[in-house]
Protein backbone atom coordinates (compact mmCIF):
# COMPACT_ATOMS: atom_id res chain seq x y z
CA UNK A 1 0.00 0.00 0.00
CA UNK A 2 2.93 2.36 0.61
CA UNK A 3 3.56 4.28 -2.55
CA UNK A 4 7.13 4.20 -3.80
CA UNK A 5 7.01 7.87 -4.87
CA UNK A 6 6.71 8.77 -1.19
CA UNK A 7 10.11 7.23 -0.52
CA UNK A 8 11.76 8.80 -3.55
CA UNK A 9 10.57 12.20 -2.30
CA UNK A 10 12.60 11.45 0.80
CA UNK A 11 15.76 10.84 -1.20
CA UNK A 12 15.41 14.16 -2.98
CA UNK A 13 15.33 16.22 0.25
CA UNK A 14 18.44 18.22 0.96
CA UNK A 15 19.78 19.19 4.37
CA UNK A 16 17.87 22.49 4.44
CA UNK A 17 14.58 20.78 3.78
CA UNK A 18 15.24 18.20 6.47
CA UNK A 19 15.87 20.98 9.00
CA UNK A 20 12.71 22.71 7.82
CA UNK A 21 10.69 19.55 8.38
CA UNK A 22 11.98 19.23 11.91
CA UNK A 23 11.28 22.90 12.53
CA UNK A 24 7.66 22.52 11.35
CA UNK A 25 7.29 19.53 13.60
CA UNK A 26 8.69 21.55 16.51
CA UNK A 27 6.27 24.39 15.75
CA UNK A 28 3.28 22.06 15.85
CA UNK A 29 4.35 20.51 19.13
CA UNK A 30 5.12 23.82 20.84
CA UNK A 31 1.88 25.44 19.59
CA UNK A 32 -0.11 22.57 21.05
CA UNK A 33 1.78 22.84 24.31
CA UNK A 34 1.26 26.61 24.52
CA UNK A 35 -2.47 26.27 23.86
CA UNK A 36 -2.70 23.73 26.64
CA UNK A 37 -0.70 25.84 29.10
CA UNK A 38 -2.71 28.92 28.11
CA UNK A 39 -5.92 27.05 28.92
CA UNK A 40 -4.53 26.06 32.31
CA UNK A 41 -3.85 29.72 33.14
CA UNK A 42 -7.17 30.96 31.74
CA UNK A 43 -9.30 28.46 33.62
CA UNK A 44 -7.26 28.26 36.79
CA UNK A 45 -7.50 24.49 36.67
CA UNK A 46 -4.52 22.16 36.44
CA UNK A 47 -6.44 20.03 33.95
CA UNK A 48 -8.95 22.11 32.01
CA UNK A 49 -10.13 19.21 29.88
CA UNK A 50 -10.90 15.82 31.41
CA UNK A 51 -12.29 12.58 30.05
CA UNK A 52 -15.03 10.84 32.01
CA UNK A 53 -13.56 7.51 33.09
CA UNK A 54 -16.39 5.75 34.87
CA UNK A 55 -20.09 5.20 34.49
CA UNK A 56 -21.01 6.73 37.83
CA UNK A 57 -22.67 9.76 36.26
CA UNK A 58 -24.79 7.94 33.71
CA UNK A 59 -27.04 8.64 31.88
CA UNK A 60 -25.69 12.18 31.75
CA UNK A 61 -22.02 11.43 31.20
CA UNK A 62 -20.76 8.21 29.73
CA UNK A 63 -17.23 6.85 29.71
CA UNK A 64 -15.34 8.72 27.01
CA UNK A 65 -17.17 12.03 27.19
CA UNK A 66 -15.14 15.21 27.45
CA UNK A 67 -15.65 17.85 30.11
CA UNK A 68 -14.34 21.43 30.13
CA UNK A 69 -13.47 22.62 33.60
CA UNK A 70 -12.86 25.94 35.27
CA UNK A 71 -11.51 26.35 38.75
CA UNK A 72 -12.50 29.81 39.85
CA UNK A 73 -11.65 29.89 43.54
CA UNK A 74 -13.79 33.02 44.05
CA UNK A 75 -16.90 31.26 42.75
CA UNK A 76 -18.40 29.41 45.72
CA UNK A 77 -19.02 25.68 45.57
CA UNK A 78 -22.74 24.97 45.65
CA UNK A 79 -24.88 21.84 45.76
CA UNK A 80 -25.57 20.51 42.27
CA UNK A 81 -22.20 21.60 40.87
CA UNK A 82 -20.36 18.89 38.99
CA UNK A 83 -16.96 18.75 40.67
CA UNK A 84 -13.91 16.91 39.39
CA UNK A 85 -11.68 16.02 42.31
CA UNK A 86 -8.82 13.82 43.32
CA UNK A 87 -8.66 11.88 46.57
CA UNK A 88 -5.39 12.48 48.42
CA UNK A 89 -2.94 9.79 47.52
CA UNK A 90 -4.73 8.71 44.38
CA UNK A 91 -4.20 9.75 40.77
CA UNK A 92 -7.55 9.17 39.18
CA UNK A 93 -9.84 12.20 38.92
CA UNK A 94 -13.45 11.52 39.86
CA UNK A 95 -16.39 13.37 38.33
CA UNK A 96 -19.34 13.58 40.72
CA UNK A 97 -22.00 16.02 41.87
CA UNK A 98 -21.90 18.05 45.09
CA UNK A 99 -24.60 16.87 47.48
CA UNK A 100 -23.97 18.97 50.59
CA UNK A 101 -21.98 22.13 51.33
CA UNK A 102 -21.09 23.68 54.68
CA UNK A 103 -19.23 26.97 54.50
CA UNK A 104 -17.86 28.80 57.53
CA UNK A 105 -17.52 32.54 58.08
CA UNK A 106 -13.77 32.38 57.52
CA UNK A 107 -14.25 30.91 54.06
CA UNK A 108 -13.43 27.28 54.87
CA UNK A 109 -15.71 25.02 52.86
CA UNK A 110 -16.35 21.32 53.27
CA UNK A 111 -18.59 19.35 50.97
CA UNK A 112 -19.89 15.89 50.18
CA UNK A 113 -20.30 14.40 46.71
CA UNK A 114 -22.27 11.63 45.06
CA UNK A 115 -22.36 10.15 41.59
CA UNK A 116 -25.74 10.41 39.87
CA UNK A 117 -25.70 6.72 39.05
CA UNK A 118 -24.55 5.63 42.52
CA UNK A 119 -27.00 4.71 45.24
CA UNK A 120 -24.96 6.23 48.09
CA UNK A 121 -22.72 9.22 48.59
CA UNK A 122 -18.95 9.14 48.15
CA UNK A 123 -17.82 8.83 51.78
CA UNK A 124 -16.78 5.27 51.05
CA UNK A 125 -14.48 6.54 48.31
CA UNK A 126 -12.67 9.16 50.32
CA UNK A 127 -9.36 8.46 52.09
CA UNK A 128 -9.63 6.57 55.39
CA UNK A 129 -10.73 9.03 58.05
CA UNK A 130 -11.73 11.63 55.48
CA UNK A 131 -15.38 12.64 55.79
CA UNK A 132 -15.55 15.71 53.58
CA UNK A 133 -13.85 17.18 50.55
CA UNK A 134 -12.18 20.58 50.60
CA UNK A 135 -11.44 23.23 47.98
CA UNK A 136 -7.91 21.93 47.63
CA UNK A 137 -9.12 18.53 46.44
CA UNK A 138 -11.01 20.01 43.51
CA UNK A 139 -9.38 20.11 40.07
CA UNK A 140 -12.29 22.13 38.69
CA UNK A 141 -16.00 22.22 38.07
CA UNK A 142 -17.49 21.13 34.78
CA UNK A 143 -18.86 23.97 32.70
CA UNK A 144 -18.95 22.46 29.22
CA UNK A 145 -19.51 19.08 27.66
CA UNK A 146 -18.72 17.33 24.39
CA UNK A 147 -19.73 13.67 23.90
CA UNK A 148 -17.63 10.67 22.77
CA UNK A 149 -14.37 12.44 21.82
CA UNK A 150 -12.46 11.32 24.88
CA UNK A 151 -12.82 7.67 23.85
CA UNK A 152 -9.58 8.11 21.93
CA UNK A 153 -7.72 8.81 25.19
CA UNK A 154 -9.30 5.83 26.90
CA UNK A 155 -8.41 3.48 24.03
CA UNK A 156 -4.86 4.82 23.97
CA UNK A 157 -4.52 4.23 27.70
CA UNK A 158 -5.93 0.75 27.58
CA UNK A 159 -3.84 -0.28 24.59
CA UNK A 160 -0.48 1.50 24.86
CA UNK A 161 0.80 -0.20 21.69
CA UNK A 162 -1.98 1.56 19.80
CA UNK A 163 -0.85 4.88 21.28
CA UNK A 164 2.75 4.38 20.18
CA UNK A 165 1.61 3.27 16.73
CA UNK A 166 -0.57 6.36 16.26
CA UNK A 167 2.07 8.75 17.55
CA UNK A 168 4.73 7.06 15.48
CA UNK A 169 2.69 7.24 12.28
CA UNK A 170 1.78 10.88 12.91
CA UNK A 171 5.41 11.74 13.53
CA UNK A 172 6.57 10.02 10.37
CA UNK A 173 3.82 11.60 8.33
CA UNK A 174 4.61 15.12 9.55
CA UNK A 175 8.35 14.72 9.14
CA UNK A 176 8.27 13.22 5.69
CA UNK A 177 5.36 15.03 4.13
CA UNK A 178 6.65 17.72 1.89
CA UNK A 179 4.59 20.85 1.20
CA UNK A 180 4.20 20.71 -2.56
CA UNK B 1 -4.01 12.61 -3.91
CA UNK B 2 -4.08 9.35 -5.67
CA UNK B 3 -2.97 6.76 -3.16
CA UNK B 4 -5.29 4.73 -1.02
CA UNK B 5 -3.71 6.02 2.19
CA UNK B 6 -3.88 9.69 1.26
CA UNK B 7 -7.54 9.28 0.26
CA UNK B 8 -8.26 7.57 3.53
CA UNK B 9 -6.47 10.37 5.34
CA UNK B 10 -8.47 13.10 3.59
CA UNK B 11 -11.72 11.25 4.19
CA UNK B 12 -10.95 10.88 7.86
CA UNK B 13 -9.92 14.53 8.24
CA UNK B 14 -13.08 15.66 6.43
CA UNK B 15 -15.30 13.49 8.64
CA UNK B 16 -13.71 14.82 11.81
CA UNK B 17 -13.96 18.42 10.63
CA UNK B 18 -17.63 18.10 9.69
CA UNK B 19 -18.49 16.36 12.96
CA UNK B 20 -16.66 19.03 14.95
CA UNK B 21 -18.42 21.77 13.00
CA UNK B 22 -21.85 20.19 13.54
CA UNK B 23 -21.17 19.73 17.25
CA UNK B 24 -20.17 23.38 17.53
CA UNK B 25 -23.29 24.49 15.62
CA UNK B 26 -25.42 22.35 17.91
CA UNK B 27 -23.92 24.22 20.85
CA UNK B 28 -24.36 27.64 19.19
CA UNK B 29 -27.97 26.99 18.25
CA UNK B 30 -29.12 26.86 21.86
CA UNK B 31 -26.60 29.12 23.57
CA UNK B 32 -29.13 31.95 24.03
CA UNK B 33 -31.81 29.88 25.83
CA UNK B 34 -32.64 31.04 29.34
CA UNK B 35 -34.19 27.79 30.69
CA UNK B 36 -36.66 29.65 32.86
CA UNK B 37 -39.42 27.84 34.70
CA UNK B 38 -41.63 28.13 37.74
CA UNK B 39 -42.01 25.65 40.56
CA UNK B 40 -44.33 25.40 43.55
CA UNK B 41 -42.82 23.77 46.61
CA UNK B 42 -44.42 23.06 49.93
CA UNK B 43 -43.59 21.15 53.08
CA UNK B 44 -46.66 19.55 54.67
CA UNK B 45 -44.74 18.22 57.65
CA UNK B 46 -41.49 19.46 59.20
CA UNK B 47 -39.69 17.75 62.09
CA UNK B 48 -36.30 18.04 63.67
CA UNK B 49 -34.49 15.70 66.04
CA UNK B 50 -31.01 15.11 67.38
CA UNK B 51 -29.37 11.87 66.45
CA UNK B 52 -25.94 10.29 66.16
CA UNK B 53 -24.81 10.52 62.55
CA UNK B 54 -23.53 7.01 61.96
CA UNK B 55 -21.96 8.08 58.67
CA UNK B 56 -19.49 10.39 60.37
CA UNK B 57 -18.40 8.52 63.45
CA UNK B 58 -21.55 8.81 65.58
CA UNK B 59 -21.16 12.53 66.16
CA UNK B 60 -24.54 13.91 67.28
CA UNK B 61 -26.08 16.40 64.87
CA UNK B 62 -29.45 17.88 64.11
CA UNK B 63 -31.48 15.78 61.70
CA UNK B 64 -34.34 17.44 59.87
CA UNK B 65 -37.19 15.66 58.15
CA UNK B 66 -39.67 17.37 55.90
CA UNK B 67 -42.09 15.80 53.46
CA UNK B 68 -42.40 17.63 50.17
CA UNK B 69 -45.10 18.76 47.78
CA UNK B 70 -43.65 19.46 44.35
CA UNK B 71 -45.51 21.00 41.44
CA UNK B 72 -43.56 22.02 38.35
CA UNK B 73 -43.79 21.62 34.59
CA UNK B 74 -40.38 21.40 32.96
CA UNK B 75 -41.43 19.99 29.58
CA UNK B 76 -40.69 23.24 27.76
CA UNK B 77 -37.02 23.06 28.76
CA UNK B 78 -36.29 20.16 26.42
CA UNK B 79 -35.01 20.80 22.89
CA UNK B 80 -32.72 18.99 20.44
CA UNK B 81 -29.71 20.04 22.46
CA UNK B 82 -30.93 18.94 25.91
CA UNK B 83 -30.40 15.27 26.58
CA UNK B 84 -31.15 15.22 30.29
CA UNK B 85 -32.39 17.39 33.11
CA UNK B 86 -31.02 16.62 36.54
CA UNK B 87 -33.66 18.11 38.83
CA UNK B 88 -32.91 18.55 42.52
CA UNK B 89 -34.37 20.29 45.54
CA UNK B 90 -31.96 21.98 47.91
CA UNK B 91 -32.43 23.49 51.33
CA UNK B 92 -30.12 26.34 52.20
CA UNK B 93 -29.83 28.02 55.56
CA UNK B 94 -27.49 29.78 57.91
CA UNK B 95 -26.42 28.57 61.33
CA UNK B 96 -24.21 29.87 64.10
CA UNK B 97 -21.46 27.45 63.15
CA UNK B 98 -21.58 27.88 59.36
CA UNK B 99 -22.40 30.99 57.37
CA UNK B 100 -23.83 28.97 54.51
CA UNK B 101 -25.20 25.43 54.37
CA UNK B 102 -26.82 23.75 51.41
CA UNK B 103 -28.18 20.23 51.35
CA UNK B 104 -29.82 18.29 48.50
CA UNK B 105 -33.02 16.71 49.77
CA UNK B 106 -34.42 15.13 46.65
CA UNK B 107 -33.34 14.62 43.06
CA UNK B 108 -34.61 13.09 39.85
CA UNK B 109 -33.14 12.39 36.45
CA UNK B 110 -35.42 13.23 33.53
CA UNK B 111 -34.16 12.09 30.14
CA UNK B 112 -35.41 13.58 26.90
CA UNK B 113 -38.61 11.84 25.97
CA UNK B 114 -39.74 11.20 29.53
CA UNK B 115 -42.47 13.31 31.05
CA UNK B 116 -41.11 16.34 32.90
CA UNK B 117 -44.36 17.19 34.64
CA UNK B 118 -43.49 16.92 38.33
CA UNK B 119 -46.47 16.44 40.59
CA UNK B 120 -45.64 14.96 43.94
CA UNK B 121 -47.64 15.09 47.11
CA UNK B 122 -46.24 14.32 50.57
CA UNK B 123 -43.16 12.67 49.17
CA UNK B 124 -40.30 11.68 51.49
CA UNK B 125 -36.92 13.22 50.88
CA UNK B 126 -34.32 11.01 49.25
CA UNK B 127 -31.40 12.10 51.39
CA UNK B 128 -30.97 12.61 55.09
CA UNK B 129 -31.09 16.23 56.14
CA UNK B 130 -28.11 16.25 58.52
CA UNK B 131 -26.83 19.57 59.77
CA UNK B 132 -23.20 20.11 60.66
CA UNK B 133 -23.97 20.88 64.29
CA UNK B 134 -27.19 21.94 66.00
CA UNK B 135 -28.38 24.72 63.71
CA UNK B 136 -31.73 23.35 62.58
CA UNK B 137 -33.87 23.56 65.67
CA UNK B 138 -35.77 26.82 65.66
CA UNK B 139 -34.04 28.01 62.49
CA UNK B 140 -36.44 30.62 61.11
CA UNK B 141 -35.23 30.62 57.54
CA UNK B 142 -34.56 27.37 55.71
CA UNK B 143 -35.16 28.07 52.05
CA UNK B 144 -36.14 25.30 49.67
CA UNK B 145 -35.47 25.77 45.98
CA UNK B 146 -35.95 23.59 42.91
CA UNK B 147 -32.90 23.59 40.67
CA UNK B 148 -32.01 21.75 37.51
CA UNK B 149 -28.79 20.95 35.71
CA UNK B 150 -29.33 21.14 31.96
CA UNK B 151 -27.10 18.52 30.31
CA UNK B 152 -26.77 19.23 26.58
CA UNK B 153 -25.76 17.05 23.68
CA UNK B 154 -22.86 19.47 23.42
CA UNK B 155 -22.35 22.81 25.06
CA UNK B 156 -22.50 24.52 28.41
CA UNK B 157 -23.53 22.74 31.59
CA UNK B 158 -25.80 25.09 33.47
CA UNK B 159 -27.39 24.97 36.91
CA UNK B 160 -30.59 26.97 36.91
CA UNK B 161 -32.91 27.85 39.77
CA UNK B 162 -36.64 27.56 39.11
CA UNK B 163 -38.63 30.57 40.17
CA UNK B 164 -40.47 30.04 43.40
CA UNK B 165 -38.71 29.41 46.69
CA UNK B 166 -40.35 28.08 49.81
CA UNK B 167 -39.21 29.25 53.21
CA UNK B 168 -39.59 26.88 56.13
CA UNK B 169 -39.44 27.80 59.77
CA UNK B 170 -38.04 24.84 61.68
CA UNK B 171 -39.83 23.74 64.86
CA UNK B 172 -38.52 24.91 68.22
CA UNK B 173 -38.60 21.46 69.79
CA UNK B 174 -36.92 18.23 69.02
CA UNK B 175 -39.07 15.15 68.66
CA UNK B 176 -37.88 12.30 70.79
CA UNK B 177 -37.57 8.63 70.11
CA UNK B 178 -38.37 7.00 66.80
CA UNK B 179 -41.35 9.03 65.54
Amino acid sequence: LLDISFLSDLKRMNKRQVFYQFLSFGMIVSSALMIWKGLIVATGSESPVVVVLSGSMEPGFYRGDLLFLTNDLEDPIRAGDIAVFRIKGRDIPIVHRVLQVHERDDGYVKFLTKGDNNAIDDRGLYAPGQLWLEKGDVIGRAKGFVPYIGMVTIVMNDYPKFKYAVLGLLGIFVLLNREA
Amino acid sequence: MNTFLSRLNSLFAMTMTVLAGLTFCCFLSTVHHTHHSIAKLDTPSVLVRQAPDYMIGHEINDLGHMTLNIDADLNHLFNWNVKQLFVYITAHYKTEKNAFNQVVLWDKIIRRGESARLQYSRVNPKYYFWDDGFGLRGNPNVTLALQYNVIPNSGRLLNIYAEGRHVVSMPENYIKGRA
